[in-house]
């Protein structure tokens, strides 16, 4: 059923009791010439172009629990594209392009809001690297510009300028950043995967990988063992412990990650803000006027979904720090997230040692953001067995090879990335 | 995890007062070692899920190395001991 004004009035007329659900839910098949382990928004989102862009047919998603309960249920919904790296910057450049035509694509509202992303500038060696980087996202065809404090305190009155630490002198402001439902992504690509015939099985763990003669047969699951030609991997945040099923070694350890929401308020935040001190704080507001909060990692190796009241604190304090006026608002809720970090942070989009066997994982904070290009090139990669233009830097191999997208210049230490 | 962390020099002490440095497993290879060997230890993880052990430096206390053994599913703390006590009984 296509949505549209048309068909929400006559729903309406019978009293919304006759809409069709939105996917299927199918039995498993004994076989699948693809099957995509992990059904969060970048498994979904590659089933979807797997089936639209590359002409596949006979393609499953497993999901050990319901769809989006892993980390597209777990984050701050933020999307941008400031990266300057070759090898980040055209990938997340795509990724913002997709967001900017997502609703139409897949005929849903998933509440795309570029409401623009302002990262805040405390120094002057900071205001020289983001000029850097801001001049290299506008060489690579993406958006930037660098405000002075004036500027920042017209866009933003409420904040503390005069922070005896970290003054703002400035701002990064990307226009074409902002904010997305990440619930409504998820199940926007699933409606679309499964309209064009995907398989989506929730509640269906894979608990081994089979094979023979070094290639993938199928996987054994809580709902039995179900074949396949070619498996993929998107289970970010459990990489390393679907990898192992398979043999692989991995540049990846699990952290923990916090993020929160407080009470409803009416409209306060009309923006993403990044506040760039070093420790990691961005807000934003929902349409639901909920401050949507995010922190840094707890810093120790967790696949607990929850965290650390340290990390609580310290996010609470940043948080009042730049904004003074947050000291009265109740947190409503907070949870945890679990990170693949890996020893570059960036990402994975590879073949494997593993001939039919495909990974994608390694996302560290920036899984969100990435959805459409990382399901768009993942979905490149299984069909043509060759990475997409944009993404032939995120490889396996490249640690060993001695090319690590090390984007923050931090070295091999995950829980810093 | 654990909001309070037993330090074996200098008792209880709050989590804030140490930083976390990473995996214990992984041993330093030699400086003859192969590219190969090498790049096990700076890059590649087992990143297991449950028991764990990790380094841990009580920065804000007595600044030693500690070994932390913990479970990162349930965040319960087995037990803490100096990093230089678990190198010796490693070498033994």
């Amino acid at each position: 059923m296509r949505y549209s004004a048309f068909s929400i009035v006559k729903q309406a007329l019978s009293g919304n009791r006759n809409w069709a659900p939105a996917w299927r839910e199918p039995q498993p098949k004994a076989h699948y010439d693809v099957i995509i382990v992990g059904g969060g928004a970048h498994g979904l989102a590659t089933a979807y172009y797997l089936a639209k862009e590359f002409s596949t047919a006979n393609i499953a998603v497993l999901e050990k629990s319901y769809i989006g309960s892993g980390n597209a249920g777990r984050n701050t919904t933020i999307i941008r594209s400031n990266y300057m790296l070759p090898g980040n910057s055209a990938f997340y450049e795509l990724s913002l392009k997709l967001w900017e035509g997502l609703e139409r694509e897949l005929n849903y509202n998933a509440m795309v809001s570029q409401r623009g992303m302002v990262y805040l500038i405390h120094s002057d060696s900071q205001r020289d690297a983001m000029a850097r980087a801001g001049n290299a996202m506008l060489m690579n065809g993406s958006d930037a510009e660098l405000l002075d404090r004036e500027q920042v305190r017209r866009l933003l009155p409420y904040l503390n300028y005069d922070h005896a630490r970290f003054p703002i002198l400035g701002a990064f402001v990307q226009r074409r950043a902002g904010t997305v439902r990440h619930d409504a992504v998820v199940w926007g690509y699933a409606r679309a995967a499964d309209s064009r015939g995907v398989d989506i099985i929730q509640d269906c763990e894979v608990t081994a990988i089979r094979r023979q003669d070094g290639l993938v047969t199928g996987v054994e699951t809580s709902k039995g063992f179900i074949g396949c030609n070619k498996l993929a991997l998107a289970t970010a945040g459990n990489t390393s412990t679907v990898g192992r099923m398979a043999g692989l070694d991995l540049p990846i350890e699990s952290h923990v990650l916090q993020a929160f929401v407080s009470e409803g308020l009416k409209p306060l935040i009309d923006h993403v803000i990044i506040y760039g001190t070093g420790g990691h704080f961005y807000i934003s507001q929902s349409d639901k006027g909920g401050l949507v909060f995010g922190a840094d990692l707890d810093g120790y190796s967790s696949y607990a979904q929850r965290g650390n009241l340290a990390a609580v604190e310290s996010t609470m304090a940043d948080g009042v720090a730049l904004i003074p006026g947050l000291s009265r608002v109740r947190a409503l809720r907070a949870w945890g997230g679990i990170m693949d970090m890996t020893m570059d942070g960036s990402p994975i989009i590879d073949r494997t040692p593993v001939d039919n066997l495909y990974l994608n994982g390694g996302w560290c904070y920036g899984g969100f953001k990435a959805t459409p290009a990382s399901g768009f090139c993942f979905a490149h990669l299984i069909a043509r067995n060759e990475p997409h233009p944009v993404a032939r830097l995120l490889r396996l191999d490249r640690f060993e090879r001695g090319f690590p997208l090390d984007e923050g210049g931090k070295g091999p230490q995950p829980n810093l990335q | 995890m654990a909001s309070l962390i037993k330090c074996p020099h200098c008792g209880v002490r709050p989590r804030e007062e140490f930083s976390v440095r990473g995996d214990a497993s992984v041993v330093r290879p030699s400086p003859a070692a192969s590219d190969e060997e090498w790049h096990r230890y700076v890059h590649i993880r087992e990143n297991p899920r449950g028991p764990y052990r990790e380094h841990w430096q009580h920065a804000a206390g007595c600044r030693r190395w500690l070994v932390v053994h913990r479970n990162n599913v349930t965040h319960e703390v087995y037990d803490v001991m100096d990093a230089a006590t678990v190198a010796k009984e490693v070498a033994q």
